[in-house]
């Protein structure tokens, strides 16, 4: 359901990085998305399409990476996926483990379309 | 093409906020938590038991969340406590924005413990930092006892889980002992509470466990 204030959130960060005269060249914006960041990613992406359509950032998309959601063993040291959120080690089941990745929402890059062929 | 590189958190700006309302409760020395749950599973009712328990022994203010209608701060303010509502319009979540606002209504050197009490909503109130020391996840015996499995990211995020309505146990499909090891499954560091505002069970070691922290933080 937060999907849209998380879009505006995003286009926001583009505005700050991009001047207004460069925007209709962005195309990819690019976000890590963890797997219990709590975002549904289609819903993010359409609420990203929805609030861009008729803006100078109509032609660019955003480019989700998925991240997975890893343990790092405090007792065997080892990283291990965890695909439903437990936080038990996959590989010696202990529960003394530390989350390393699988929340982030993360602004990565911004793709822009280069401008010089038009220019020459 | 070129590419330009950002590495920011796309909720940055609530994050600084967060921090910004983190300062200011550092230095009212003010004990603040976010209480967190699915809609109906007693976060009002836990909190009047809270503010019944405490009387006038505890400064306590209130910061209510919900969609709509001011009905929550009608209740808490029964409790000559200072309240705040914040009518969301249909968001889902509170943002530390909102909560900053709220601030000014508070003579935060007056208090002791500020509780926020979210918007109904196991997902996306995780998201949110609001500047608080800690996410009180409420989930009741009436909603099904795989409910941290179902809405881990609640969980992760979480440092206290009070299971409510106990005295309802024999006569739902649940077992407390179920939900206390799906959601330690899910985090391991959670305190757990088991809480019945009907018979009053467990607010009392819920009450003193909070107070004991309150404390800690005016120390």
């Amino acid at each position: 359901m937060h999907e849209l204030s998380i879009a505006e959130s995003i286009v926001d960060i583009v505005h700050q990085y991009v001047g207004q005269e460069q925007l209709h060249a962005v195309r990819s914006v690019r976000v890590n998305v963890g797997t219990f960041s709590g975002i549904v990613p289609d819903s993010l992406e359409f609420s990203y399409q929805a609030i861009t359509a008729g803006t100078d950032l109509e032609h660019s998309f955003l480019t989700l990476e998925r991240i997975p959601f890893m343990v790092r063993c405090r007792e065997c040291m080892q990283e291990s996926v965890s695909e439903d959120g437990v936080v038990a080690c996959a590989l010696c089941n202990s529960t003394n483990t530390e989350i390393i990745s699988g929340r982030e929402l993360q602004m990565k890059d911004i793709e822009l379309e280069d401008m010089q062929q038009e220019q020459t | 093409m070129s590419v330009l590189t950002i590495e920011r958190k796309v909720l940055e700006k609530n994050d600084d906020l967060a921090r910004r309302n983190r300062d200011l409760f550092a230095k009212h020395a003010l004990f603040v938590i976010n209480v967190v749950s699915s809609p109906g599973s007693g976060k009002t009712s836990v909190l009047e038991q809270t503010l019944k328990y405490f009387g006038t022994s505890l400064r306590v203010a209130i910061i209510e969340g919900d969609v709509q209608t001011d009905l929550d701060a009608q209740r808490i303010a029964k409790f000559n406590v200072p309240v705040v509502q914040i009518v969301t319009n249909g968001g889902c979540h509170l943002e530390a924005k909102l909560v900053n606002d709220a601030l000014s209504n508070f003579d935060l050197s007056n208090i002791d413990l500020l509780v926020i009490e979210n918007v109904g909503n196991l997902v996306c109130p995780a998201n949110y930092d609001l500047g608080e020391a800690l996410k009180v996840v409420i989930v009741s015996t009436t909603e099904g006892d795989d409910k941290p499995l179902k809405y881990p990211g609640m969980f992760h995020h979480s440092s206290v889980l009070i299971v409510n309505k106990i005295d309802l146990v024999p006569y739902v499909n649940s077992d407390p002992e179920v939900i206390k090891r799906n959601s330690l499954q899910i985090n391991p560091a959670l305190k757990i509470f088991e809480t019945s505002c009907t018979t009053n069970k467990g607010i009392p070691e819920w009450c003193e466990w909070l107070r004991s922290q309150t404390k800690k933080r005016a120390v």
